[in-house]
């Protein structure tokens, strides 16, 4: 019961509930019942759960404490000895990092900013309304998401070498938006469907037009929704490296996905400044992450099997 | 969510709904048009015309609709085209529209009509990449789902320690995937990775993990896996999770093992949500370019190029750089991940799966 409580609390945002309050009411209920099992049963279990979250964890750990070593150390297998912030200093000091991640914050914000505002209107309208079209625009924002980024990428690249938009943060924006777009319009089709249809007609009701029932009423309401979409896009766009190795060359114009690969090359191996900015890149990624992923799936697979 | 979904007419619904859905837009539509002064004659002549009556009635969808259709047109639709017909070309580097300095070069390639396509077909290369590309989609979505199942279900037991658990298995989500190949490219390093260094403390000798063809496809797979799995048990831990507890009781009273409760329940159960879930894991891990361009950069000799990363070296690694061949490969991945998935959706249909 207990375990079932706090899972209830840890899990009483957004969909699950029903599912945790279900599984509380069989604890509640049974009290010999199927969740008890003999010892070995136990052992096994939390043996292959405890391999399963040491291997997921291991490397990323493993990262972290390897960025605190002396370069010379990198390798050693022993854990840190002498803890120095030196990898750290040369990075931030010596190299292009700050620029790679300025430019980075810039094309991945433009991004966001723009992907999000620009389908916030078609997520509304899937959601809400049928009209002609709608099944083949439903089609096109599903197949272009499967978009292989090779059939893009060259005919992307000769434009923007054309348009002389080559190693600028803006084409780089240009190019995420072919994938954030759809991305957010379909994820917000899915938050829409999530607010329920009588507020609109409530907003009806009372002389809004179709677009002031979005503005004013449905869209503070799908606010969470925004945000896990802007969220999302953020880090997949942060992770992105195919586009940003392409389009970005010359050290000063590189973003993060690019940079890290400058590190570690064929020319040579500089592990100590490239764990501590992977360090640097991770941990906000992670923790946005850690903050979107819960309403992350729900959205996703709510949205794929309705179509 | 249950809750908009249900008073939400869906597409398979009765017309009536449907219609009450339309009517109430209709209504709000007619009543702006009504406020905006319109004459009433004028009115008349537009209810006369169906195209008219049609944008009455629809025109804030459109209305809504139309930066995301506009910006999609643009910056995929455009491309796109341009793609194929770059792919009927020999457009190289040195032929197309560039800007060099304050210097404009127009394009001086040719259209070649499928020659292209002729000459990648009847080579072994693609043929070669596809096959790899084939085992290695799914191979890894094989292992990742079978993990990912394995892992969920433990995880929907009540276990101590259980959010401890599901959090510690989901940070690989959360880091991006560059990052985490570099971690991993450090411990399979050969001469002084941790792996081999472990190994070695065993008395085993050395592994060439990114050195030999197969190890590399090894290591190649195990990585991608290594990502892959959080997904998939977040995503069928929200299915198991929808599944009635009743459903085992009753099971269990009629004294059906383990096993027979796993295959009779458990896995009907996550059925819906697996289907998604493998098609669309199937697609991202047929386009998946960090993982291998990253790690072994396709090698070592080509051997862990998929069809993805090698399209991605034909025009910006190798020298000349192709464009018109690396756009005839893009085409024909496209056309092969269409074909996929319209042959496992009718598969899925065919078992009667609703969407």
């Amino acid at each position: 019961m207990t375990v079932a409580a706090t899972r209830t609390a840890a899990e009483g945002t957004g969909v699950d509930r029903t599912a945790a309050g279900r599984t509380a009411d069989r604890g509640a209920r049974v009290p010999r019942g199927r969740g008890q099992r003999g010892p070995l049963a136990a052992l096994g279990l939390h043996t292959g759960l405890l391999a399963a979250t040491a291997v997921a964890l291991f490397p990323p750990l493993w990262l972290l404490v390897t960025s605190f070593k002396p370069k010379s150390e990198s390798f050693s297998t022993a854990l840190v000895r002498d803890v120095t912030l030196a990898n750290y200093t040369h990075v931030i000091a010596d190299t292009y990092f700050l620029t790679w991640l300025g430019n980075s914050l810039l094309v991945v914000l433009g991004t966001t900013v723009i992907g999000v505002f620009i389908a916030a209107t078609t997520g509304y309208a899937l959601s809400r309304f049928r009209f002609p079209g709608m099944r083949p625009l439903v089609w096109v924002l599903l197949i272009t998401q499967m978009f292989p980024m090779a059939v893009l990428i060259v005919p992307l690249y000769n434009t923007m070498a054309s348009l002389g938009l080559l190693n600028q943060p803006a084409g780089l924006v240009i190019t995420y938006l072919t994938v954030a777009v759809p991305f957010c319009a379909w994820m917000m089709k899915g938050f829409f469907d999530t607010v329920p249809v009588d507020i609109d007609e409530s907003g009806r009701v009372d002389g809004l037009s179709p677009f002031g029932t979005f503005w004013r009423l449905v869209l503070p309401l799908a606010r969470p929704g925004l945000a896990v979409t802007g969220f999302y896009t953020f880090v997949t766009a942060w992770a992105e490296v195919a586009y940003a190795t392409a389009f970005m060359t010359g050290e000063e114009n590189l973003t993060l996905a690019g940079g890290l690969q400058t590190f570690v090359n064929r020319y040579g191996a500089d592990w100590g400044s490239m764990t501590a900015a992977a360090v640097v890149v991770a941990v906000p990624a992670a923790v946005v992450f850690g903050f979107a992923q819960r309403h992350l799936v729900a959205g996703l697979t709510a949205g794929a099997t309705k179509s | 969510m249950a809750a908009g979904t249900d008073s939400r007419p869906v597409p398979a619904t009765a017309g009536g709904v449907r219609d009450a859905a339309r009517g109430s837009g209709h209504r709000t539509g007619r009543r702006k048009r009504d406020g905006g002064g319109g004459a009433g004659g004028e009115r008349g002549t537009f209810a006369a015309s169906p195209l008219a009556a049609l944008w009455r009635r629809h025109w804030y969808a459109w209305a809504m609709v139309a930066p995301v259709v506009l910006v999609i047109g643009v910056i995929v639709g455009y491309p796109l085209v341009r793609g194929v017909y770059l792919s009927l070309t020999d457009a190289d580097e040195a032929n197309v529209e560039r800007t060099i300095g304050v210097n404009h070069l127009p394009a001086t390639y040719h259209f070649t009509g499928l020659d292209n396509y002729a000459a990648i077909l009847g080579d072994g290369v693609f043929w070669e990449r596809l096959g790899w590309t084939v085992v290695w989609t799914t191979g890894c979505v094989g292992v990742t789902f079978v993990l990912g199942l394995t892992l969920a279900v433990m995880l929907n037991r009540q276990v101590r320690g259980r959010s401890f658990y599901r959090i510690g298995m989901i940070v690989p989500w959360g880091i991006p995937a560059f990052v985490s190949v570099f971690a991993w490219k450090m411990l399979f390093n050969e001469k002084n990775g941790l792996l081999n260094k472990v190994l070695d403390g065993g008395g085993i000798d050395a592994v060439p993990w990114l050195g030999d063809p197969v190890w590399a496809k090894v290591a190649v797979i195990a990585v991608n896996v290594w990502l892959g799995v959080p997904f998939m048990i977040v995503a069928m831990l929200g299915a198991l999770q929808g599944i009635p507890g009743e459903l085992y009781e009753a099971a269990e009273m009629d004294g059906a093992g383990p096993w027979q409760r796993f295959r009779n329940i458990t896995l009907p159960g996550v059925r819906t949500v697996s289907s998604t879930v493998v098609l669309l894991s199937t697609i991202w891990t047929f386009n998946m370019f960090p993982v291998i361009y990253l790690l072994t950069r396709g090698g070592p000799e080509d051997s862990t190029e998929i069809l993805v990363t090698y399209a991605f070296r034909l025009s910006f690694i190798n020298s000349p750089r192709d464009f018109a061949t690396s756009a005839a490969w893009g085409v024909l991945i496209l056309v092969l991940l269409s074909l996929f998935t319209v042959v496992y959706r009718r598969a899925l249909r065919r078992q009667g799966e609703v969407w």
